[in-house]
């Protein structure tokens, strides 16, 4: 199934969770936010939120900024 | 100790300092610790996904300095309120900087928007400290919206150009219920300076300490000349006179 990650298509062999596919990116969740469909989940929630084919995610960290 | 408290939380120093811009994270490690600073800046972007680059919290103690995640580069209330709740969801602060930009090529703030997503995250239940124009009422208008600060510009960020409109600074300090923190336009120590005498309660900065050629030592000089202000500020300066009021006595002078 396709998703949009980003912004951009993202393909994922089937389905998956929110905290699957931060593992299968390498990225801590401890460290990020992200968003499932406009909505900005909790931490918590990472591993009971099923993303289905053509959900959107945003996941985001701190960057440097003034 | 001269403190200062926003929202209930108190800082030992009034400067606040960003965390863009540095050629290295190593310079940008000394650069915060050679300002004395405890409240730091952070920008909320999409992850790098191929994973080349390092973690900015790798480079930040957050056990030492206190998060404020920024809105920047939002330009309507909608992607702010949206950009605040992502930076809060990081589970490090509550607290934002918001930004709601009008222009691109000033980055001057649009008062109607910023007003609009104060209220909306205030009721939300953050920390709001808004980046705003330097006019005392739209400062007084984010304040009865909510805002724990406000933070009027000094001039266009990154612009180096120093304090333009220094009696609204002082005028808004007049008004404002809630800290002052000049955010924006600093260049160099005098300016910091400034503000602070002017009455701010404390100094906002990135690309002044960042983009100087040598950024620690101008860390550290930001953080001299934002203590100098407070104290200039606390002494009471002398009133403005046209002409000479001798210092030395006028009596006793030789061959009179």
């Amino acid at each position: 199934m396709t998703i949009k990650l980003n912004g951009e298509p993202y393909e994922l062999a089937g389905p998956s969770t929110v905290a699957e596919l931060l593992a299968r990116l390498e990225i801590d969740a401890r460290r990020v936010a992200v968003e499932h469909n406009l909505v900005v989940l909790k931490r918590g929630a990472f591993d009971r939120t099923a993303i289905a084919d053509g959900d959107e995610i945003e996941i985001v960290n701190f960057v440097g900024g003034g | 100790m001269d403190t200062f408290t926003i929202a209930g939380r108190t800082f030992r120093s009034r400067l606040i300092v960003g965390t863009g811009k540095y050629s290295s994270p190593a310079v940008m490690v000394r650069a915060h610790e050679a300002s004395g600073a405890d409240m730091i800046t952070v920008a909320v972007r999409r992850v790098n996904l191929d994973r080349t680059k390092e973690s900015l919290l790798d480079f930040i103690d957050t056990s030492k300095y206190f998060i404020l995640p920024n809105t920047a580069g939002c330009y309507t209330a909608d992607d702010a309120v949206r950009t605040a709740r992502l930076g809060r969801e990081v589970g490090l602060s509550n607290w934002v900087k918001l930004e709601v930009i009008g222009d691109e090529r000033t980055l001057f703030p649009d008062n109607e928007a910023l007003i609009e997503a104060t209220r909306v995250l205030v009721k939300d239940g953050f920390v709001v400290l808004p980046y705003t124009n330097d006019d005392p009422i739209a400062c007084r208008k984010l304040e009865d919206a909510g805002a724990a600060a406000v933070m009027p510009l000094g001039a266009p960020i990154g612009s180096g150009l120093g304090i333009q409109n220094v009696n609204n600074i002082r005028i808004i300090r007049e008004f404002a219920r809630v800290p002052v923190i000049v955010d924006a336009g600093v260049g160099t120590a005098s300016d910091a300076s400034l503000a602070m005498e002017l009455g701010a309660d404390g100094v906002l900065m990135n690309t002044a300490i960042a983009g100087a050629q040598d950024p620690v030592a101008m860390a550290e000089s930001m953080k001299y000349a934002v203590r100098a202000g407070r104290l200039a500020h606390l002494a009471g300066r002398i009133p403005r006179r046209m002409y000479a009021t001798a210092s030395s006595p006028v009596e006793g002078l030789v061959g009179r």
